[in-house]
């Protein structure tokens, strides 16, 4: 097991930032970290690298403790920290060198490395410029080559897509699959269509605790399925309610309605039951495909109801 | 830490920090020493130093603020410190990498003023009639109070993220150091306590290193002082609470 967290806690002050979350990365995987703006996610990751010290909790990166033995731990983590910081006044090739320095790497050695990673990321081209005069995609490209220089066991990216445009999003996001195969990866997003296209595991984290931690597919299939049905007049939403399986009505529309079923039964032959009954016609009836944005909602919103009425 | 001082040291000389610093120094000694009838040695009659070695100080109180007011609070507001903690480098590593750069600036300031020493000694009747060793003394004081100023200016730079804030505290603690416990041992009536005050300042150790005079109390209380400004960066880097 690459990432072991127990019973992690961090306070700051009155405000508890991780409350008591334990999680795990298994050799090899990549999981994704998610959850709403404050939800823990830096925090956490700040942690596990060593940057910040817990409150109560332990972490240990490939089975070393990041608190007895931090050097070490240090040594065979990769980290890109939120909003990539650099030495503006560097330049590329410069600031590698000093990274690559500072990780120990030993001068024959250094030289390969860089030139390894600046050929992995892209920035031949890039590396005599200054990195305050580079564009965000690249100045994201430095941060990931610094972040892999030495050859880490565990990469920890927090963030490493955000800011960028679409077609930089697909490069970097082509990067992190490219470098991380024989990597055990935590990388935190917003963007939800990342974890899909990158991810074996998601973690979802709200409010400073793990909401759910699964396969992205078993995730999917816990949600529910919704139904988005439409007739050409308004119908009451209480006798919808009232048909057999369906759970909950929203109105999304003038007629038009998403209907949420229990995910053990196909709900339709009774919608359109009820449709010929009541002599409506139904002019719409088709199943909605249960997005990952729809699970993340539904995971964080319940957790902040819960929260607000204890 | 040879890498952290590397980047910093060619960081003061990439940009115009480090030449802007040699410059001011030797500009403004340069002038002191020369030029303004006042305090110039020219009109003075006497071939000494003092010029250099009283002023020199009050110059490093803004110099030495302006050239460490950078080092950890803009590492704080990029957030690069962060990049550097989860490095395999200690956090004694970044301060005297810090420290060291910052410090090796001051000297390399300092180098040029010898050839004033020399000047001097062609200049004096009969040719050679110069105090060497207090001149040696005052040197080795000027480095060892140079020394003190950019500790207490890391110092400084390391519970902000402010820039500004930084010097103006940096300057301030200078200051103080300096000749803030000389002065403020007029206020004591019995000489022994007024002593004891005066002795906790730095001007009274330097004084006494300018008589070209090496004492051992001087040095310990030189390197005591920066050391525990040292220490004191050190803590609060690790407390991560800036």
């Amino acid at each position: 097991m690459s990432i072991q967290v127990r019973n992690l806690t961090k306070q700051y002050g009155q405000q508890t930032a991780v409350d008591n979350i334990s999680l795990s990365v298994h050799q090899g995987e990549i999981v994704g970290f998610l959850g709403p703006n404050g939800a823990g996610k830096s925090t956490t990751m700040r942690i596990i690298t060593g940057f910040l010290p817990p409150t109560s909790g332990t972490v240990h990166v490939d089975g070393h403790s990041i608190s007895d033995n931090p050097m070490l731990v240090k040594q065979i983590t990769g980290y890109l920290p939120e909003h990539n910081p650099l030495y503006l006044d560097m330049y590329v090739h410069e600031y590698l060198g000093f990274m690559a320095g500072i990780c120990g790497l030993k001068s024959a050695l250094k030289k390969a490395h860089i030139e390894q990673m600046v050929d992995l990321c892209g920035i031949t081209l890039e590396q005599n410029k200054k990195i305050g005069m580079l564009s965000k995609g690249f100045r994201q490209r430095v941060g990931l080559a610094q972040a892999l220089l030495h050859n880490p066991k565990v990469l920890v990216l927090d963030e490493p897509t955000s800011g960028l445009d679409p077609n930089q999003l697909i490069e970097i996001r082509n990067l992190i699959r490219t470098v991380s195969k024989d990597k055990t990866v935590l990388f935190s997003t917003h963007i939800l269509q990342e974890v899909e296209a990158l991810c074996h595991r998601v973690i979802v984290i709200n409010q400073g605790k793990i909401v759910a931690d699964d396969r992205l597919d078993n995730l999917m299939k816990g949600a529910g399925n919704f139904l988005i049905v439409e007739f050409t007049v308004d119908v009451n939403i209480p006798e919808l309610e009232g048909i057999e399986g369906v759970e909950r009505v929203l109105k999304l529309a003038n007629f038009r309605y998403q209907v949420k079923g229990s995910h053990d039964r196909d709900i339709r032959p009774l919608l359109v039951n009820f449709a010929v009954e009541k002599g409506l016609s139904l002019i719409g009836l088709h199943q909605e495909e249960n997005s990952l944005e729809s699970v993340f909602s539904q995971l964080t919103s319940v957790q902040e109801k819960k929260a607000a009425n204890p | 830490m040879t890498h952290i001082f590397l980047r910093e040291f060619n960081s003061f000389l990439d940009s115009l920090i480090g030449y802007l610093v040699v410059g001011v120094f030797l500009i403004s000694m340069g002038l002191l020493l020369w030029v303004f009838p006042e305090t110039s040695v020219l009109d003075y009659g006497y071939a000494d130093m003092d010029t250099l070695f009283s002023f020199g100080p009050y110059v490093y109180i803004f110099l030495v603020p302006a050239i460490t007011m950078r080092s950890l609070a803009e590492e704080k507001k990029l957030g690069t410190l962060e990049l550097l903690m989860t490095k395999p480098v200690t956090e004694a590593d970044i301060v005297v990498g810090k420290f060291l750069a910052s410090f090796s600036l001051l000297i390399l300031a300092l180098v040029p003023t010898i050839i004033y020493y020399f000047t001097l000694y062609q200049l004096g009747n009969p040719v050679g009639n110069i105090d060497t060793p207090g001149v040696i003394g005052s040197f080795i004081g000027m480095i060892f109070l140079g020394g003190v100023f950019c500790s207490v200016g890391i110092f400084a730079s390391a519970i902000t993220p402010n820039q500004i804030v930084s010097f103006i505290i940096a300057a301030f603690f200078c200051f103080a150091f300096y000749v803030g416990f000389d002065s403020s041992a007029g206020l004591f009536s019995d000489g022994e306590s007024a002593l004891l005050v005066k002795q906790l300042g730095m001007l009274y150790h330097y004084e006494s290193m300018s008589k070209g005079l090496i004492d051992s109390r001087d040095l310990v209380y030189f390197v005591g002082l920066g050391g525990t400004m040292l220490l004191c960066t050190k803590t609060v880097l690790s407390s991560r609470s800036w």
